[in-house]
């Protein structure tokens, strides 16, 4: 059990997808200008590492070697336009928003990742469970960012003024950058160095040392 | 090789996983189909409404669109047609298609938008004969790609009700503020031709109130000079002569 809670909460601080990883940097930065987006996001991608990893971990001893990725990309295919399907038709106006992103979680890296590292090798509910754990790892940079971004930028959270903004009579004079793809760079930089500073296993050996300066003696 | 990687094999997982992949696909598009093309029609209807300034938060659209005939208008003349079924009629693709639209030249095109369909939709709030309000839909280019919006006018042909966009590409902040309420509540009450031509002009900064044209002049996007310059393009192309102009003076003159 507590195996199964380790795969479950492993990826959310300790072994986080964006933040250790780095992986699906993209849509973190195209989709967190506002919160209810970001949120739809988050469930989108965490039902289909869900269950692409239940997929491919039931049918992972079928599965041939010199086929394996083609398979894992069609499974993972087939469920994002069922998800991007479903959301056109009981979320309209956040589809629209999402626009291509829902389409391009099949290209997340953390999905294929996922498929590719664990389901691969493990069975299914275990594997269900990590595509949980690692979609809320993605889920919970993507809500801080998002947070960040709508206050800030926009100083509303989920579409609700937080902060009165000057053009509409109140105080606040939004931070127009939050609202543009490079601060959401800066953020997740932020947030990696914040969650290395707490977790300092995380951070990683440099590759090579630089060697110290030598003074060139006289005469030498 | 292990039993699973021999060929026969090999191709009997990728054929099965493929039909049962196709088929939960299929069914999930055909299923979803209604609900999907039910949302489309919606969030038109939505974006018309929120441009005449008639939508009302917690009415159902659809009741409140009832009030709303959408007709179709040959561009040249500026009469009604009855060619297209205006429902069904899409017409940003008709205008992609060149025996569905006619080139402009680039003195023509101020809103640059290439080519321009023969035939429009045009709504009506209202009884066709007396109508209250005339909703056309507006496009051209911004800063960053074409802005998609409807224009309502009252009956008198003259006086803006309103204009939204629901789509663009425009910088959040900046350009992206032709969503902003408090810039689109100047629209309601400015005058659109002056002596038969178009004369209501979207200015860099804001409006000296005092001055005798104020009432055909609306303020500028501060810090989006060329999503201005956008908005004041399209919208004077499209109350034109090569726009909705030859309608709306024939409407305008009752006879359309």
């Amino acid at each position: 059990m507590s195996e199964m809670k380790k795969t479950l909460t492993d990826p959310i601080f300790n072994n986080n997808p964006i933040g250790l990883q780095i992986l699906g940097i993209c849509s973190a930065l195209a989709v967190t200008t506002s919160m209810s987006v970001s949120l739809v996001m988050c469930i989108a991608l965490t039902t289909v590492v869900a269950f692409s990893n239940l997929t491919i971990a039931l049918i992972r001893n079928q599965i041939p070697n010199n086929i394996r990725i083609i398979v894992q990309m069609t499974v993972i295919a087939s469920l994002v336009i069922v998800v991007d399907q479903v959301l056109k038709a009981v979320a309209y106006e956040i589809s629209k928003q999402l626009s291509v992103f829902v389409g391009l979680i099949i290209t997340n890296c953390i999905v294929m990742g996922r498929a590719e590292a664990f389901a691969m090798k493990n069975p299914p509910f275990e594997s269900f469970v990590d595509g949980l754990g690692n979609g809320l790892g993605y889920s919970v940079v993507l809500l801080t960012v998002g947070f960040i971004r709508e206050l800030f930028g926009a100083g509303t959270l989920f579409g609700v003024e937080v902060l009165p903004l000057v053009t509409e009579g109140g105080w606040y004079n939004p931070n127009g950058l939050l609202l543009l793809s490079p601060s959401a760079f800066f953020i997740i930089g932020l947030l990696i160095w914040a969650l290395r500073a707490w977790k300092t296993e995380q951070v990683e050996e440099p590759e090579f040392k630089l060697a110290s300066h030598v003074v060139a003696r006289e005469g030498a | 090789m292990s039993k699973k990687d021999t060929v026969g094999k090999t191709i009997r997982v990728a054929l099965a996983l493929c039909i049962v992949c196709s088929v939960l696909v299929s069914a999930a598009a055909v299923i979803l189909k209604p609900a999907q093309q039910a949302n489309v029609k919606e969030d038109r209807q939505r974006n018309i409404l929120a441009a005449a300034g008639l939508l009302e938060p917690g009415v159902p659209v659809s009741e409140q669109f009832a009030n709303i005939t959408a007709r179709a208008v040959n561009m040249d003349t500026g009469e009604f047609t009855d060619a297209v079924d205006p429902q069904a009629f899409d017409q940003v693709q008709a205008a992609k298609d060149p025996s569905r639209s006619s080139p402009l030249g680039s003195e023509q095109d101020t809103a640059k938008i290439g080519r321009r369909e023969n035939v429009g939709v045009v709504y009506i709030v209202g009884d066709a004969d007396q109508p209250e309000t005339v909703i056309i839909p507006v496009r051209g280019a911004g800063l960053w790609g074409q802005m998609y919006g409807f224009l309502a006018l009252e009956s008198d042909i003259q006086t803006v009700v309103g204009i939204g966009f629901y789509e663009h590409k425009e910088t959040p902040g900046l350009g992206g503020e032709v969503d902003n309420p408090r810039w689109k509540s100047l629209w309601p009450g400015k005058l659109a031709y002056r002596d038969g031509e178009v004369a209501i002009e979207v200015i860099k900064g804001s409006v000296d109130r005092e001055s005798s044209t104020a009432a055909y002049k609306v303020d500028g996007l501060s810090g989006a000079t060329l999503t201005t310059r956008g908005v004041n393009n399209l919208v004077q192309f499209w109350l034109g002569d090569n726009g909705y102009g030859p309608f709306l003076s024939s409407l305008k003159a009752g006879e359309a």
